[in-house]
């Protein structure tokens, strides 16, 4: 069997496992082939904010356990020089900031990412406390006594009951009582707290919610309220305002039960603000739902079984394939002139975290910066060694300049420049300087533009968000792709550039056919 | 504007892709690229089997012998001073003579002893190396370039290009340099390329960067007045290549010395693409002669004249 018959049954076997396995999933697993579906992922930060005052800091603050419909993505907090800890009780978590001393207005940060999971159903909250009877000083108390006697007579059971107390307290004309006892209510939480103490004075099981309404580009936002009834066995949600039972859509649970949402200890003026921002992500990068998909071993051995933060380099990684396709397609089939095999794929790279004009301008600033000083290098007579070390610490520098220098003229785009891989910059302007020294600034102009060109179809192919969802959810198919390259390896055809190359050939042949036709014709 | 692959194919041109594929790699064995590469180790196995080469005079393979140098280039009047492992003339010192102290370049600058020394360390300690790997430094003896050429090569010295497939020399040509190019004989540096008709000797046709000429850009002279003595001795020189180095696809460059006649001077395992354009026709229909060849010509004479008998032009 030649050589050749051994690549295409490679190339074919590879080919036909690659599209089998992503055809398995796609079919019999059901995971989609393009990303349209989207899902929302909010993003909740909340800052706590205080003034310490010169002495050893403990904050502690309420932090969202198991909400029903929601599922946590990522949790993390932010805040320099403080210890965090987590404290669990129960269903309760709380995060407790702490630190020896602290002066002065104090900012701490919590930041949380969830995404709506309607499988999520409830949560274990029966040892949740109740809000107890607390005793109403008078006249509060008659007030009390006297509406909850009303509602008792319209009522049927803890749910209708709590219904009706509801509609009285946000009645629109509302009678004595509600009026007097609202006077105390200034917030929802007061209302809250309100309509639980009144439940407990009828013997009826209630306690207080609160958590956050999911709506994009939120700021300063307040947690919102609720109460919870006990109906037979079940926990019934109650809206305050309408009085509407059923846990809301887009809620995020931060807090069951009375406890304080934020303690400060050596610190004054405290408060919480919320803010919350929506995007969208794939279904396929928000964690499998677990039970869905359990014991296909596609799945258990795919890269969703790795920590979120190992997907993420993974995505990366999948697209330098498709970048290595792309190169080459453009120096075997097009001929396109490249500085370096492989350097425009991380060239790339470097594109996709600098957005393509910026990464341009950088990289065309850095190189041109580069050639500049490495000429002169080049008087020196430095060994390779030598002389690449010095290439690599220019680079470094005209970076390090560079950033300086935007950021005082605040462009902050500039400041990516550190994602460029510097070995590759500094041996791309040695390359580049050795050419132009040995063929000429034309073939470098040719080289270079070549390189970058390359680097910006393969930045517009692995940013497409098509290919990007097919690398990072049918890795698989890199086997199709490695027997298209084994494929490609073997093709001793023309490249594109060739046939400008050898035009003049055929231009010269043609000319010299007719002449001896003319030759013929005199002759004959 | 563009050629069409049918044209070309038509033309038997070879392409890059399929030059590396089925010429470079199915013909050249790995292994025995150290023989192309390695200036040195080609000097050797060619004077071993009776190729002229120009002489071999010292051979610097070590920093301490590098004080030696005086004693040792005492003797000559004129030598070339080349890194090994070098490509591209980097590192090339040619000193044309010398009394005393005194030694004088090519150029007619005047250079010390001080600087040939620092040089060749230079050389050793891979400077002009491909890589940057450490190398050593050939001294032999300067080719008396046969004035024949004067006319055609400005600045510089033209050479003989010779592409020999499995042994038979199948495409040739010369390589005149210009002031574009810098004295260098190189095709893309805007050298002329004079196309070679294997049977006679005589020229074909000129290209520089790719397009037809009629006349040397800076002598003016008539480039179909080229003529090239001891063409036969130029091939059968070139055929007998394959034989020590085993490259079935081989680039042979050939000086023609005023007394020795023609000298191997350098040998390419990937020789490049623009011999085909200098000639106005494709290396692909005469590989496929060779191929289909049925005798076997076991001496390198005999290969010269098949290609003689078959590859003629006018
Ligand atoms: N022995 C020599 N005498 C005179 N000139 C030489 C000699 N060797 C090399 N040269 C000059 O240097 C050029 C390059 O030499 P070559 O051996 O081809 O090295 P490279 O691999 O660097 O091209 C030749 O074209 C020739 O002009
Ligand atoms: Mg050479």
């Amino acid at each position: 069997m030649s050589a050749r018959v051994k690549v295409y049954i490679t190339a074919a076997v590879l080919v036909l496992i690659g599209l089998g396995m992503a055809l398995y999933k796609n079919l019999v697993l059901g995971f989609p082939m393009f990303p349209g579906n989207q899902q929302a992922v909010w993003t909740i930060e909340a800052e706590v904010n205080f003034l310490a005052s010169n002495e050893s800091v403990v904050a502690s603050l309420a932090l969202p356990s198991r909400s029903p419909k929601i599922s946590i993505l990522q949790e993390d907090s932010a805040s320099s020089g403080y210890g965090f800890i987590e404290e669990t009780s129960g269903s309760m978590r709380r995060g407790v900031w702490s630190k020896r001393n602290a002066r002065g207005q104090q900012a701490l940060y919590y930041r949380i990412q969830v995404y709506e999971n309607r499988s999520i159903i409830d949560v274990d909250s029966a040892n949740v406390p109740v809000i107890e009877y607390p005793g109403f000083d008078e006249p509060l108390e008659t007030a009390a006594i006297s509406l909850l006697d009303q509602i008792r007579e319209i009522s049927a059971n803890n749910r209708t009951f709590t219904s009706q107390l509801l509609l009285a307290l946000n009645a629109e004309a509302p009678g004595q009582n509600v009026i007097m006892l609202r006077r105390q209510t200034k917030s929802d939480e007061d209302l809250a707290v309100l309509v639980a103490q009144l439940l407990a004075m009828e013997g009826i099981a209630a306690r207080v919610i609160s958590g956050l309404r999911l709506e994009d580009g939120r700021r300063r936002q307040q947690l919102s309220y609720g109460v919870e009834v006990l109906d037979g066995d079940d926990w019934e949600y109650f809206n305050l305002e309408t009085g509407i039972t059923g846990f809301p859509d887009r809620f995020l649970l931060w807090q069951r039960g009375g406890q304080a949402l934020l303690e400060v200890v050596g610190g004054r003026n405290s408060s919480v603000q919320f803010s919350i921002v929506e995007n969208y992500r794939g279904t396929r990068e928000l964690p499998l739902n677990a039970n869905k998909n359990e014991g296909a071993a596609l799945i258990d051995f795919s890269i969703y079984s790795l920590p979120l933060a190992e997907q993420n380099a993974f995505k990366s990684i999948l697209l330098v394939p498709i970048g290595a396709l792309v190169v080459v397609i453009m120096r075997l089939l097009i001929g396109v002139k490249t500085s370096g095999t492989f350097m425009p794929i991380l060239i790339a790279l470097a594109f996709i975290q600098t957005t393509l004009v910026a990464g341009v301008l950088i990289f065309l600033t850095v190189v041109g910066a580069g050639l500049v000083i490495r000429s002169f290098l080049s008087r020196l007579n430095l060994l390779l060694v030598a002389r690449i070390s010095a290439v690599i610490i220019v680079v470094i520098l005209i970076m390090a300049i560079f950033s300086i220098i935007s950021s005082k003229l605040g462009i902050e785009r500039a400041l990516t420049v550190t994602f460029f891989p510097m070995i590759i910059l500094a041996w791309t302007i040695e390359r580049m300087s050795v050419l132009w020294e040995e063929d000429g600034p034309r073939e470098v102009f040719k080289q270079g533009a070549g390189s970058l060109l390359v680097a910006v179809i393969a930045y517009l192919c692995m940013t497409n968000s098509i290919i990007e969802h097919l690398t990072f959810n049918f890795p698989e198919l890199l086997l199709a792709l490695l027997g298209l390259i084994l494929v490609l390896g073997q093709y001793t055809g023309y490249r594109l550039s060739e046939l400008r190359r050898f035009e003049p050939m055929i231009e010269h042949f043609e000319a010299t056919e007719k002449a001896d036709a003319g030759d013929t014709k005199t002759t004959s | 504007m563009l050629a069409t692959p049918k044209q070309l194919r038509e033309l038997g041109i070879l392409g890059m892709n399929r030059r590396n594929v089925s010429m470079i790699a199915a013909k050249n064995p790995r292994h025995l690229y150290p023989l192309v590469d390695d200036k040195l180790k080609t000097k050797k196995i060619a004077e071993a089997a009776g190729i002229a080469v120009p002489r071999l005079l010292a051979v610097v393979s070590q920093e301490r012998s590098v004080k030696d140098l005086p004693r040792i280039l005492e003797k000559y009047r004129q030598f070339v001073v080349k890194p090994s492992n070098g490509s591209g003339g980097k590192g090339i010192l040619v000193v044309t003579h010398h009394d005393g102290d005194n030694y004088v370049k090519s150029s007619g600058d005047q250079i010390s002893m001080e600087s040939i020394q620092r040089h060749v360390s230079n050389t050793l300690s891979g400077l002009y190396s491909l890589g940057g790997r450490p190398d050593v430094a050939m001294i032999e003896a300067l080719v008396q370039f046969d004035p024949i050429f004067a006319e055609y090569s400005y600045e510089g010295v033209p050479d003989i290009r010779v592409v020999v497939y499995m042994g038979f020399p199948v495409m040739a040509m010369v390589r005149l340099a210009t002031h574009e190019s810098d004295g260098k004989a190189n095709l893309h540096q805007g050298a002329v390329g004079v196309g070679i008709d294997i049977a006679t000797g005589q020229p074909l046709r000129a290209v520089q960067h790719g397009r037809p000429v009629t006349h040397h850009p800076d002598t003016r002279h008539k480039l179909s007045d080229v003529k090239i003595p001891h063409w036969d001795r130029m091939l059968k020189l070139a055929a007998a290549c394959y034989d020590v180095t085993g490259m079935g696809y081989l680039g042979v460059d050939i000086v023609l010395d005023q007394n020795l006649g023609p000298l191997i001077i350098e040998l390419n395992a990937r020789p490049g693409l623009a011999i085909q354009v200098a000639n106005g026709i494709g290396l692909l229909p005469r590989i496929k002669r060779v191929d289909g060849l049925t005798d076997v010509l076991k001496k390198p004479d005999d290969r010269a004249e098949w290609s003689m008998r078959e590859f003629g032009m006018l």
